[in-house]
């Protein structure tokens, strides 16, 4: 008997050890373990034992199926080691092919831009105004101090509907607009079409962008403009951009400015961008004429305020290197992909 | 305008490099948009005199000059055919650079030593091209530098100035500005001159019969012999820009480049009736002006006439009747002034701008006549031009004035953010010709020529800029915290604009305006709401003449230019304006417009919006069949319907329209309104508990009439339902094989499940029999 439970176990070691897959270890555990297994009928058959010998038989019997379960289980976790060794052998991929994507489309530079510039406003407490496309002469010119057949008006070539209502050449308007139906302190930026009769050449567009903004409180003095405008161009432009402000002369404001920001291309050093002179003109701006806080309904005696104004078709083109405005207004998709 | 430096030296010892200035006066307030070095790179260029040529022995087209350079007298080889024996030319010596870096050395030409180069003004860098060796006037010193023969030292600058200021149109005012900028004294202008015995009543009678002339002066010379003006006036006049004509006429300009107040010369002898008159021309009155164009005035403008005709149009250009010419012997000498925006009108009129029109449009000080006329008249005297008869006409009847001001200075340092004296300001001002008196406040009497100074904040901006806007500090908005707010139409717009990127689709900015055309081209119904649009009165074109009322021309107009440059996978919106005509200011609406061709269908625009409604919280949509929009395609254009109303329309394009647009392709658009979108938008979503009981899924195959909608099988599903579908979803629509002809096989998944327990399989047999009996009903459809 001790014999017999010895050569099973010698028997099915060796098979063990040549088992090459789960499937054949199944087999193995039934041919020796399982219901009509050797080492089972074995088992059945202690009967015939004599009464002493049976519980040493049964105790090495049971020690030989408790080791067989034991060597079972180590080559079963052999083999699927292997096997899964092999599959993932097997299942390496080209990660270098393409990845595929849902294919988005794009925001518009000029919006692209402008959504930028509009949070940084509104991170400085700036709202945005907006207003009508077609507005009445006295919001576009009368108001800003530019009355009937002032020199400016023929400077921006203005497209009539009739004799009172014109499409804005700018986006001063809404400053306007806004001052009347808004109680200081006032904080807003107004970013929009504007439209002049000019030619249509590779910087002239009869519609383009403008933002401008505004700014109306007690005791706001020419150094609140500067503090604000030189914050906007470090976080346009980067925390390196210096900035220039420059007299200059505009009917609504007084005193008034130019501010140029240093090339952010060259970094000041002179380059084709900057036209060799290491600024960039950027923006003009200024103390709102006190005629002008009047007609809004201001008054000038208790408020003052600052405005600016730029061209954001001029930025986005500066920014992205384009050359030619009318890409702008084109709309090829393979420039727009671009973006 | 351009203003030499000799020039404006000339008025304020200043000294200093030329870009040093032109940055100063840059910061400011007057603008030097460019610096022009003429003489900067040249040297050892100096004035040479030929005193004999030779024939080259070895070259026909070479010839030898000797040329006295006043040390020594050189042997040079020039190939020029211009240069005559007694010639003063410019002398590139041995070692000298011209502009470019070019260095000239000694050499042998075929044989012939050469020790230098005879220059052109193009070598000189003063002109673009020239042809042969710039010969200098008789007279001119030998042996000098060029740089000082050509007044090339230091240059000239380039201003841009502003129309408040037309004080800023001659040099001396820019001296002023620079004797305020570095706080250095103004030297006067000289004026002096003597008047002979005669009175000029006894030559001339002037009568202004208009007001927009608010002042005419007038001084009469004799003896006058006309011919060039000296070479020191030429130069000037030519490095400002200005032609030499004549000395008289050269005065005259001269005048106006340093005052900047423009004069006129008459001839006296073409003066009829010995009498100036001041009138409004006829209408349709012709005119021949000096430069020999004959022109049409009407009675708007203002002329100079004498009793018989016409002499010049006011301020604009003088008339070839009365022209300064070689015999020329009395002169009279205008200096007038007039209303600015008559001259800028007459000026746009006739299409002719002039250096006087363009000062005269800026609305001049009259008071400027006074200095600008003895000023002419000390230049005769200098030149010895002729002889300048006892007094003068002058027509002046509401003389202007000096403007006075009182301004706190506390309230200019408050108003720019500064911390300066009031006898810093004083000073600043005192530079730029105000009389001030210091107090309390500043008492301040503005001169004539600052008509653009009136009230406090005018002067406030004088402090800023002498201050320097660079030193005024930056600081932060105090006071009351604003807070900054995005409006609910900004916010949904952003995501509407954020959707349809996620959709796959670019943003395109298209132009407001189109062409009456694109009505035709979309093929809109005669009677189309559409077709009444805001026209402008004076477009670019008729093709830019009106603003558009629909989105849809302009999406066209860019997948067709995308189309033919072959793109032909485009999916575009824009978000933009449209508008109609209101008896006010008219109606602007905005709206979102949707473009796509390529491998795209019906369903993959409707499901671009879909997704926005989804997006906007929108549920109560239908979708209507619309065959009478001609634009799209009758069998595959729906009308959007949210809440019942006709929000926008999409579908694709009517195959007429697609080759108006000459794409030969399926195009699919869509116009959406987007206010009632936003007015529909539902902010708040309230939570659902996730199912608790399991659901059951089963699926459904039917045949039907191929005219059924899949939405009516979708509803009867839905209300047989009830309470115990919770989704059904379209899964294939099948026509062909084993379908008969005019059916169609639709198959759907019907997912049941009760919120309050788990279902029997009995339970659902139950129902999606009778949802299979009420289909089989309703719509004839057969089980599969
Ligand atoms: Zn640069």
């Amino acid at each position: 008997m001790k014999e017999q439970l010895e050569k099973i176990k010698q028997e099915a070691l060796e098979e063990i050890k040549n088992a090459e897959n789960s499937q054949r270890i199944d087999e193995i555990r039934v041919k020796y373990l399982g219901k009509k297994g050797s080492l089972t009928s074995i088992l059945r058959g202690m009967g015939a034992l004599p009464s002493e010998e049976r519980p040493i038989i049964g105790k090495l019997a049971n020690e030989v199926r408790q080791f067989l379960e034991e060597e079972l289980k180590k080559a079963l976790n052999n083999i699927k080691q292997k096997e899964l060794e092999l599959r993932i052998k097997g299942e390496y991929i080209d990660i270098t092919m393409p990845g595929k994507r849902i294919e988005f489309g794009n925001i518009h530079p000029l919006n692209k831009v402008l959504d930028e510039i509009k949070d940084i406003f509104f991170g400085m407490g700036f709202s945005v105004a907006e207003g009508p496309e077609i507005e009445l002469d006295y919001y576009n010119f009368e108001a800003l101090n530019v009355p009937k057949n002032h020199p400016a008006r023929d400077e921006q070539d203005t497209f009539y509907i009739s004799e009172n209502l014109v499409l804005r050449t700018q986006t001063s308007p809404i400053q306007i607009r806004t001052m009347e139906n808004t109680k200081p302190p006032i904080r807003i930026i107004a970013p929009g079409r504007v439209y002049r009769s000019d030619a249509v050449d590779t910087t002239h567009s009869p519609i383009f962008y403008q933002i401008e903004g505004l700014v109306v409180d007690k005791g706001i003095t020419m150094a609140n403009l500067k503090g604000t405008l030189e914050t906007f161009a470090k976080r346009f432009f980067g925390e390196k951009t210096k900035t220039k402000f420059r007299p200059h002369h505009f009917p609504f404001t007084e005193p008034s400015a130019e501010m140029d920001v240093s090339c952010f291309v060259c970094e000041g050093e002179g380059c084709r961008v900057c036209k060799g002179s290491g600024w960039i003109e950027i923006l003009g701006c200024g103390m709102v004429h006190p005629d002008v806080l009047r007609k809004g309904g201001i008054d000038p005696e208790k408020y003052s305020g600052f405005a600016f104004g730029m061209g954001l078709d001029r930025i986005v083109m500066i920014k992205y290197g384009i050359d030619d405005i009318r890409l702008l207004y084109e709309n090829d998709i393979r420039f727009l992909k671009q973006f | 305008m351009k203003v030499p430096y000799s020039w404006l030296i000339e008025y304020v010892d200043i000294n200093k490099d030329i870009k040093e200035v032109a940055d100063a006066l840059t910061m400011s307030g007057s603008k030097v948009e460019e610096v022009i070095e003429y003489g900067k790179e040249i040297d050892k260029v100096v004035t040479g005199y030929v005193e004999k040529i030779e024939k080259h022995p070895n070259a026909d087209k070479l010839r030898i000059c000797k040329v006295n350079v006043g040390s020594e007298i050189l042997q040079i080889v020039t190939g020029a055919e211009n240069v005559q024996e007694g010639d003063t030319v410019p002398v590139a010596l041995h070692g000298s650079t011209l502009p470019g870096g070019v260095k000239i050395k000694k050499g042998k030409l075929r044989g012939v030593e050469s020790n230098g180069m005879l220059c052109s003004e193009e070598e000189l860098g003063i002109a673009n091209e020239s042809d042969g060796i710039m010969i200098l006037p008789k007279g001119t010193p030998i042996g000098v530098d060029i740089k000082e023969v050509l007044g090339l030292k230091g240059g000239i600058l380039d201003f841009e100035i502003t129309s408040n200021r037309p004080d800023c149109l001659g040099v001396y005012g820019i001296a002023r500005e620079v004797s305020a900028t570095f706080r250095l004294p103004l030297k006067e202008i000289k004026t002096n001159f003597k008047e002979n015995k005669e009175d000029i009543k006894d030559y001339i009678n002037v009568e202004v019969k208009d007001m927009l002339c608010r002042r005419y002066s007038a001084r009469v010379v004799k003896n006058v012999k006309v011919g060039p003006s000296p070479e020191w006036m030429q130069q000037r006049l030519m490095d400002a820009g200005v032609r030499p004509i004549n000395n008289i006429v050269d005065i005259t300009n001269y005048v106006m480049l340093e005052l900047g107040q423009p004069m006129h010369a008459f001839d006296y002898r073409f003066i009829n009736g010995k009498k100036i008159v001041v009138r409004k021309a006829k209408d349709g009155e012709k005119f021949t002006t000096l430069d020999g164009v004959e022109r049409v005035l009407d009675s708007s403008m203002l002329v100079i006439a004498d009793e018989k005709e016409t002499l010049a149009v006011a301020g604009v250009m003088g008339g070839q009747n009365s022209e300064i010419k070689e015999d020329t012997t009395i002169v009279v000498f205008e200096c007038a002034n007039f209303n600015g925006t008559n001259i800028r009108l007459t000026s746009k009129k006739l299409g002719l701008r002039t250096e006087s029109s363009s000062r005269f449009e800026k609305d001049l000080d009259p008071n400027l006549i006074d200095i600008a006329l003895d000023r002419a008249c000390h230049l005769v005297e200098v030149i010895g031009a002729g002889e300048v008869v006892g007094g003068k006409i002058d027509i002046y009847p509401h003389p202007v004035k000096p403007y006075n001001l009182e301004v706190d200075p506390n309230w200019i340092n408050e108003f720019i953010g500064i911390n300066i004296s009031k006898e810093e300001m004083a000073e600043m001002l005192r530079y730029l010709g105000m009389k001030v008196e210091v107090k309390d406040k500043l008492n301040i009497e503005v001169p004539t020529f600052r008509q653009d100074i009136k009230i406090k904040e005018d002067i406030a901006e004088e402090i800023a800029r002498l201050y320097g806007y660079d030193k005024i500090p930056s600081k932060k908005i105090e006071g009351e915290l604003v807070e900054a707010v995005l409006t609910k139409e900004q916010r949904l717009v952003n995501i509407v604009r954020n959707v349809m990127v996620s959709n796959g689709f670019f943003e395109i900015n298209t132009y407001s305006f189109v062409s009456p055309k694109v009505f035709d081209k979309i093929r809109l119904k005669e009677d189309s709401p559409l077709k009444n649009a805001v026209r402008i009165l004076n477009p670019l074109g008729e093709d830019f003449s009106l603003m558009r009322t629909t989105l849809i021309p302009s999406i066209l107009e860019t997948l067709k230019i995308n189309y033919l440059r072959d793109n032909k996978e485009v999916k575009i919106f824009e978000v933009a304006k449209v508008y109609y005509p209101s008896d006010n200011i008219p109606v602007e609406v905005l709206k979102l417009g949707i473009g796509m061709i390529g491998k795209v269908d019906f369903y993959d625009l409707k499901g671009a919006i879909e997704n926005i409604l989804n997006v906007f919280g929108i549920d109560k949509v239908d979708y209507e069949r619309d065959e009478e929009n001609l634009t799209f395609h009758p069998g595959r254009c729906a009308k959007l319907m949210v809440r019942r109303k006709q929000v926008g329309v999409f579908g694709e394009i009517h195959p007429l329209v697609a080759e108006n647009y000459e794409i030969e392709d399926r195009v699919y658009v869509a116009e959406i309104d987007l206010v009632p979108l936003f007015e529909a938008y539902k902010t708040e979503r309230k939570y659902k508990p996730l199912p608790k009981y399991p659901a059951v899924d089963r699926d459904i195959a039917i045949l039907v009439k191929d005219e059924v909608a899949v939405a009516e099988i979708e509803n009867i599903i839905l209300k047989v339902g009830k309470d115990f579908v919770e989704s059904v979803k379209l899964f294939d629509v099948y026509k062909g094989k084993q379908v008969p002809e005019g059916m169609k096989s639709v198959a759907y998944s019907i997912i049941y499940r009760r919120e309050d327990r788990t279902l029997t399989d009995e339970e659902v047999n139950v129902i999606h029999e009778s949802i299979v009996k009420a289909l089989e009903e309703k719509l004839g459809a057969q089980l599969r």
